[in-house]
């Protein structure tokens, strides 16, 4: 027996494995071993370099760190940097609103498409064709969709009443992060039990009644966690509004989907194109505002699917 | 068309006849028919909305390229090796090649990192993790991958290439291909480890056990066995982080730097990638008359065509490991 060459299929490598006991196994199994930790330690790396990414953005920002940085509108000028006079409030509140615009627009539209897919759609060539557009759509790099919303909404339509403003910022956004939370809302739905649709049905349930009463209550801790972390994406994003038209620099607080805006991570991209020491620190405390708005939004979604857990079983 | 057929596919769906139902007379009322098929209207609009950003990213790219295309011959585009984008047309180059073999080269330094760091992580997790390791590694594996592109390059900028690499390579540029393209690398880790890991765990088990029932070593199962029958899988989602590399910007805008013009050779020196090129290019003042306005259409058509195929690709490779096992 000196093969495992027998597998049923063919893609299984015919390599023959020389099996008998002896020092031979003796190697064989060391050998083993020693793999077992190297694979450990390739694991262990991605922690690693999380904890070392962590690590320098804190300590490098730790001295900036200040109420202000909540309070004070963005600034350029070293010594006001420096003093504290500057902060991250008009790009926190840029920040919101492009979150708030992009999940207005997607959250319903996705959960619209999921539940179309999953529910509604019958098995033919338009079904199949919107699926494999939609897995494509997820691949599409964000700076394309960058160039959509420039080309279309801040161009074509913004000549008349869009332009650079946070409502074509945050619908660019919006339909970035469109196909993922159509594809993990699709899991969702289609992880509640058939039985629960045919007993609607059974009692005479619409369609659309058995969909709205019963499958997506059953669906929603996996479809609000799936949308969650889609539109906490919408708070790091920077390639496709800062191709879409945010500005690199702005004095104001936008306080309309028509003004303009600077999102919290083109500030710091702004910033990070000057080496000196106040500035830097300065640019890392805004990293660690922003890692910190993504945690919550992320804990928020990690909350209300224990809690959703709990509640609906089967 | 489909909402007439609605209650039918339903049925179908849910393995309930329609006519068994309209037998029963659970069809409803008249006024519940029109709610339920304007609903389903609108719900069908909602995913064709999916089909309708595909047309418009496609429509957006090729209208304004050719605006590109006829003002500089697609031929001189598609071939040239000069990269000098002007004010005035005729006075630049605008040969892609070099943009294409920067962004070529930034993924090839990330995959050097990500694919033998996450295929032994791929390994590990599937193959010897207990469970309490998973779930710390799991985790971890989805914050790193949820780390904004920014916050990677501003690692790459202020610590691995100032504090790791220039130690190395006194010859450095303090923006460079190497850092941006290992800082890529380690952005896509979580990619290829998760994907390779459900293509491992998709091997039905039978394999296992039969390796092992011929003395086979873990290390040889996992190699020699599991490895091989999940390849397609695997590939797939190699592929699928050659894709996400070669779409990444920010990581390089900040990290990379911006130098075009011929085809970059050296790693240690600054190179602008396609992704990059886009937003350089909108960082400064460019209008509607400027050929580089149009410019930025052709190149993101042209990566938009690159990464689609990459997709699908992809996924011809993850639809012959469904084929094998389910």
């Amino acid at each position: 027996m000196s093969s495992i060459a027998s597998a049923p299929r063919p893609g299984v490598q015919d390599a023959p494995l020389s099996l008998s006991a002896g020092p031979q196994l003796r190697r064989r199994q060391i050998r083993a071993e020693i793999a077992k930790l190297i694979f450990l330690a390739a694991t262990a790396s991605a922690g690693i370099v999380l904890l070392i990414l962590l690590a320098r953005v804190v300590s490098q920002g730790w001295g900036a760190l200040d109420l202000s940085l909540l309070r004070e509108n963005i600034s350029q000028t070293e010594s006001r940097i420096a003093d504290g006079r500057a902060g991250y409030y008009n790009g926190i509140v840029s920040t919101l609103w492009l979150v708030a615009i992009s999940a207005g627009f997607a959250i319903p539209v996705g959960l619209g498409a999921a539940v179309y897919l999953e529910e509604y759609a019958p098995d033919n060539w338009f079904t199949r064709i919107v699926q494999l557009n939609i897995a494509n759509l997820a691949g599409v790099p964000s700076v394309v969709y960058g160039l959509l919303g420039l080309g279309l909404l801040v161009e074509f339509f913004g000549r008349d009443f869009l332009g650079r403003s946070i409502l074509a910022g945050g619908l660019t956004l919006g339909l970035l992060v469109l196909p993922i939370i159509i594809i993990s809302a699709q899991e969702a739905i289609r992880a509640v039990p058939l039985s629960l649709r045919q007993a609607g049905f059974a009692l005479g349930a619409t369609p659309w009644q058995v969909a709205w009463h019963h499958v997506l209550p059953a669906a929603a801790p996996g479809i609000l966690t799936g949308t969650i972390l889609a539109v906490a994406r919408a708070i790091g994003e920077t390639a496709p509004v800062l191709v879409a038209g945010a500005a690199l620099y702005i004095t104001y607080v936008p306080n309309a989907p028509g003004d303009g805006y600077s999102p919290l991570p083109v500030q710091v991209f702004n910033l990070l194109g000057n080496a000196q020491e106040d500035i830097r620190q300065f640019a890392a405390a805004g990293i660690i505002v922003m890692m910190v708005l993504l945690l919550a939004l992320n804990s928020v979604a990690i909350y209300l699917r224990e809690r959703a857990t709990r509640r609906v079983r089967w | 068309m489909a909402q007439k057929t609605l209650p039918t596919q339903v049925g179908a769906l849910t393995g309930l006849a329609a006519t068994e139902r309209g037998a029963l007379g659970l069809t409803g009322g008249k006024r519940r028919n029109l709610s339920e098929r304007i609903i389903g209207a609108l719900l069908l609009a909602c995913a064709a909305l999916s089909i309708v950003t595909t047309i418009g990213i496609v429509a957006v790219l090729i209208f304004e390229a050719l605006e590109f295309f006829s003002r500089v011959s697609f031929w001189d585009y598609i071939s040239g090796t000069e990269w000098r984008p002007n004010r005035n047309v005729d006075r630049g180059s605008w040969g892609v090649l070099p943009l294409i073999s920067a962004t070529l080269t930034y993924a090839v330094i990330a995959m050097i990192v990500a694919v033998p760091i996450g295929l032994m992580t791929s390994i590990y997790l599937a193959e010897y993790a207990p469970a309490n390791v998973r779930s710390v590694v799991k985790p971890v594996l989805e914050v790193l991958a949820g780390v904004p592109t920014i916050v990677y390059g501003f690692f790459a900028l202020t610590f691995l290439t100032p504090e790791v690499l220039q130690s190395i390579f006194s010859t450095m540029s303090i923006y460079n291909v190497l850092s941006a393209g290992i800082v890529i690398g380690i952005l896509t880790i979580p990619l290829v480890a998760s994907l390779s890991e459900d293509a491992l765990k998709a091997v039905p088990r039978s394999l296992r056990e039969a390796s092992y029932a011929l003395g086979a070593t873990k290390l040889e199962t996992s190699t020699r066995v599991i490895f091989p029958a999940a390849i397609s899988g695997i590939v797939a989602s190699i592929i699928l982080a050659i894709g996400r590399a070669v779409g990444e910007t920010m990581i390089i805008v900040v990290a990379g730097g911006s130098r075009s013009g011929d085809v970059p050779t050296d790693p240690l020196a600054s190179a602008q990638a396609m992704t990059s090129y886009i937003v350089n290019v909108l960082q400064g003042d460019t209008s509607r008359s400027d050929p580089r306005y149009y410019s930025l259409f052709a190149v993101g058509l042209t990566l938009f065509v690159i990464t689609l195929v990459l997709n699908l690709i992809s996924r011809a490779f993850v639809a012959r490991f469904r084929e094998a096992y389910q």
